[in-house]
């Protein structure tokens, strides 16, 4: 098969999309060695740097840790025993991503402590979640989706012929799972630890609200209240750097992976474990974890809506909400405009090309969005200053840190829309434009949708971007959650939490009905069969 | 001598209500036996396998390997010393090819291991590839690492689930070839599942020929092949035209007029010609027939013919350089006695 040279018109967004995340960056760059040499050495030197690294990565570790102490039984749970429904497991597994963190953060502070929900009701004061341990504990709780996602899909598509290989060998269960199926899930861990560690490294809320300082609280930190420039600039930089660390290791260790099906053949259904006396254990393990991602945070959110309310904070909903929305609504129409030549080079071009526009799409996603955010501002004050806090700023920067997430389902859509089906319309009289318009864009029409669908609620719940970006006055759902939180007024934050969770909640439900991870990962290109 | 492997009455369905897919199926194979078991797709080859294995549990019946019954009290797959060749080969991707070998070795001591995994690559001629990785191989080089990973822990009786199925044609045949001379001098017992008659013909000491879940026929490729016990024994082993008539003794008169059978039989019969038996002749007396099409195989051709009298649709071998066009005439004589069938 000859694969041509896509059109530069289809190259060109890729690069665009690589400039305009690098472009910024090596602002960045420029402004933290700006500084003079003292000024410089002192910063690079603070022993504060050496605590934020050694928090971000104990926080990043330890959450790898614990979401996949969650995540694996979970999962292992709802694919391969007979606990049932399987989907209350499932709808358990995935309806935690419905609650951004800075949400659940929210939730468990205002239901814990003196005055906290749970004081009110049952009289226990329960201690609130801070430092460490309470960072810890809320992004596992709200992130563990991603691994569970991931090794659901992996643990449902083994081939069971490789199980019952290693029992024909003398392996018993036990055995079999720890030298055939844990090596199977290694990639499909890989990639979710990666999008776990992408979001710890990212988050700012939750450390802030534990104030456990890390990298990113201290960018925001500094944002906020000291907004030393050149200090920031360095802040993100070592972000960055551990970042880029974290991509690194990844490819390395997902390197010489290749765990597909080595062959095709008779698929058989993965076969489910009896799970007898087990039973109630796995059942209080589901109840205790929906209990404390679900339950809690919507309990508290109830109560707090129940209360007095600040008439402020109602009197804005209606604006934030509108606000919200049309920000939400047009980066999903950019963001899918700029992921479909993304996501077509990438389906259909081959080798370095094909890496190329990945990388390029997911370059944006895996920077972490307090340090794009500062390096548009540095940038835009610097080289257009007219743009600084305007809108268009912003949705640019939606799609440029949500393209990734648009191009997955995409891509999935043009496997269907083949290039067999726009030669034979060529063949039957179509110019090669024609053919995309009228054979391929009605095809993948389905997969349009779910990407816009995506964005728009990942917008929606965007909160670094929309508070270092956004124009002065412009309120959304997010900000005012997180700005009512700050200031412990936790009645008038929970009108803005409850929309959030429950515009989250349609997303994952997207999710589901579609059976598909919400990864924003594009699929690695399949490696030819020797 | 006990049996390597009995089957004793064995039944298994998926679901209840639903038909068995293996029905009171009785089965004995002898040490050292290359047996198949052949039969079209869906009728039960790999649930038979897989009952064997312990795969699958039966709901009656008893499997016995080396007289020791393992269905009750039922022995796990990792305590049945059998091995089984996966018709996708099921090659573990995270290992190298000498890592799948040596994962069935564990129960030897350590210092065995090793030169017992080289050794039986060695069998199957990969002892280059032992770094590589499953999916850096070809089809053919997979198949036969899967064979050396179920032969490393020399099982007492070796299955293999269609394992020609994903070759070429080419590759199939010379696969098929050397995996038979490794099996014969290993001396291993074992059983070989297919849909490819030829395939059946050419490696086995004994074939068995499965119909929905039951045995149709037991015996050696010839037997099978010159005396099939049904009408689908002769068409599914071979091609063959079925002839209905009138038995009297060891003559039948049929469309193709009287002719010899194997057995004696009276009254109504259904026979089985195979087409290498019938044989254009000048005979005068003969049944007239006209050619409908050639299928020219090098070595002979096949021709498609209907007979005169009852327009019966009938196959005919003819030798390759006597070409009949289609749409001439000719006669057919038989040259070897036919065979009654059910
Ligand atoms: N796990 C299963 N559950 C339900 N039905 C099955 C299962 N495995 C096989 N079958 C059915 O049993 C029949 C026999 O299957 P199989 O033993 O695989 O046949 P063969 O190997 O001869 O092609 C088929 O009709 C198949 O659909
Ligand atoms: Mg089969």
């Amino acid at each position: 098969m000859t694969r041509r040279r896509p059109p530069l018109a289809l190259l060109l967004p890729a690069l665009l999309t690589v400039a305009g995340v690098l472009l910024p960056l090596v602002y960045l760059l420029i402004r933290a060695l700006g500084a003079e040499g003292t000024e410089l050495r002192e910063i690079v030197f603070r022993s504060r740097n050496l605590d934020l690294l050694a928090n971000t990565l104990l926080l990043t570790v330890g959450t790898l840790v614990t979401t996949t102490l969650v995540a694996l039984p979970l999962a292992y749970l709802a694919a391969r025993t007979d606990l049932r429904p399987r989907r209350a497991l499932m709808l358990a597994g995935v309806l935690p991503l419905a609650i951004p963190g800075y949400v659940g953060a929210y939730a468990m502070i205002a239901a814990s402590g003196p005055g906290g929900t749970i004081e009110a009701l049952t009289g226990l004061n329960w201690p609130s979640p801070s430092g460490f341990w309470g960072a810890l504990g809320i992004l596992t709780l709200f992130t563990f989706p991603y691994l569970f996602l991931n090794l659901h899909a992996a643990l449902r598509a083994q081939d069971p012929a490789l199980e019952d290989a290693a029992r024909l060998l003398g392996r018993t269960p036990a055995q079999t799972f720890r030298e055939v199926t844990l090596p199977y899930l290694r990639p499909a861990w890989l990639s979710g630890a990666l999008l776990i560690a992408l979001h710890v490294l990212g988050d700012f809320s939750v450390v802030s609200l534990m104030r456990y300082p890390t990298f990113s609280a201290a960018i925001y930190q500094q944002y906020t209240a000291a907004y030393d420039r050149v200090y920031s600039a360095w802040l993100a930089l070592g972000l960055l750097l551990v970042t880029g660390a974290a991509l690194l290791l990844e490819a390395r260790l997902m390197r010489g992976l290749h765990l597909a099906r080595v062959s095709p053949g008779g698929a058989r259904e993965v076969r489910t474990t009896p799970l007898g006396r087990a039973r109630p254990l796995a059942w209080a393990f589901v109840a205790a974890l929906v209990g404390a991602a679900l339950i809690v945070p919507l309990g508290t959110i109830g109560y707090w809506l129940r209360l007095e309310q600040n008439p402020f904070a109602w009197a804005s909903l209606w604006d934030a909400l509108k606000s919200a929305l049309g920000a939400a609504a047009i980066a999903a129409v950019t963001t899918t405009a700029l992921a479909f030549p993304l996501a077509y080079i990438g389906s259909r071009a081959q080798g370095r090309l094909a890496r190329f526009t990945e990388r390029a799409a997911y370059l944006g996603y895996a920077t972490p969005p307090l340090a794009f955010a500062l390096a548009l501002v540095f940038f835009s004050l610097k080289v257009a200053p007219p743009l600084y806090q305007t809108f268009p700023l912003l949705i640019l920067a939606y799609t440029l840190h949500f393209v990734a997430e648009a191009v997955g389902p995409i891509r999935t859509s043009l496997s269907t829309a083949t290039p067999r089906l726009e030669e034979a319309a060529r063949l039957l009289g179509q110019t090669s434009r024609g053919a995309l318009a009228r054979v391929t864009l009605p095809l993948i029409r389905p997969g349009l949708l779910v990407s816009a669908a995506f964005v728009f609620l990942s917008v929606l719940k965007e909160l670094p971007l929309t508070l270092l970006l956004a124009p002065i006055g412009f309120e959304t759902l997010a900000r005012n959650v997180w700005a009512y939180t700050e200031e412990a007024q936790y009645a008038a934050a929970a009108p803005y939490a409850l929309a959030l969770a429950l515009s989250g909640a349609v997303l994952t439900l997207l999710i589901l009905r579609r059976e598909r991870r919400p990864t924003p990962r594009p699929p690695r290109p399949p490696k030819e069969q020797a | 001598m006990t049996p390597i492997l009995q089957l004793d009455h064995l039944s298994k369905r998926y679901a209840p209500g639903h038909p068995p897919v293996v029905n009171d199926l009785n089965l004995s194979v002898s040490a050292g036996e290359l047996l198949t078991l052949l039969g079209p797709s869906g009728c039960g080859k790999t649930t038979t396998l897989r009952l064997i294995a312990g795969l699958e549990q039966p709901d009656s019946g008893d499997v016995l390997i080396g007289g020791r019954n393992v269905t009750s009290p039922f022995a796990p797959p990792e305590r049945r010393g059998v091995g089984l060749v996966f018709q996708d080969y099921a090659l573990f991707p995270h290992l190298s090819v000498l890592g799948n070998v040596l994962f069935g070795l564990s129960h030897l001591p350590r210092a065995e291991r090793l030169p017992r995994a080289r050794e039986t690559l060695a069998l199957v001629g990969l002892t280059v590839f032992e770094s590589r990785r499953p999916h850096e191989l070809s089809g053919g080089q997979q198949q036969r690492v899967a064979l050396a990973r179920a032969l490393a822990p020399r099982p007492t009786l070796l299955l293999l689930d269609e394992p020609f199925s994903n070759l070429d044609a080419q590759l199939r045949h010379a696969t098929r070839q050397e995996i038979r001379s490794i099996l014969r001098a290993a001396g291993t017992t074992a059983i070989l599942v297919t849909h490819d008659q030829e395939e059946a013909l050419a490696f086995s000491d004994r074939i068995v020929l499965m119909r929905a879940g039951q045995a149709e026929q037991i015996g050696t490729p010839h037997d099978v092949y010159t005396q099939p016990r049904t009408a689908f024994v002769a068409n599914f082993l071979g091609r063959s035209n079925l002839l209905s008539g009138t038995a009297d003794r060891h003559m039948a008169r049929t469309a193709l007029g009287i002719i010899p059978l194997q057995e004696s039989r009276s009254g109504p019969v259904l026979v089985s010609v195979r087409p290498e038996h019938l044989r254009f002749t000048d005979d005068p007396a003969a049944p007239e027939v006209t050619i409908q099409a050639h299928e020219f195989k090098g070595h002979d051709i096949t021709y498609t013919v209907t007979l005169d009298g009852n327009r019966q649709e009938l196959l005919v071998h003819g030798p390759s350089d006597d070409l009949r066009p289609e749409g001439s005439r000719a006669r057919l004589s038989v040259t070897q006695p036919a065979r009654p069938v059910q």
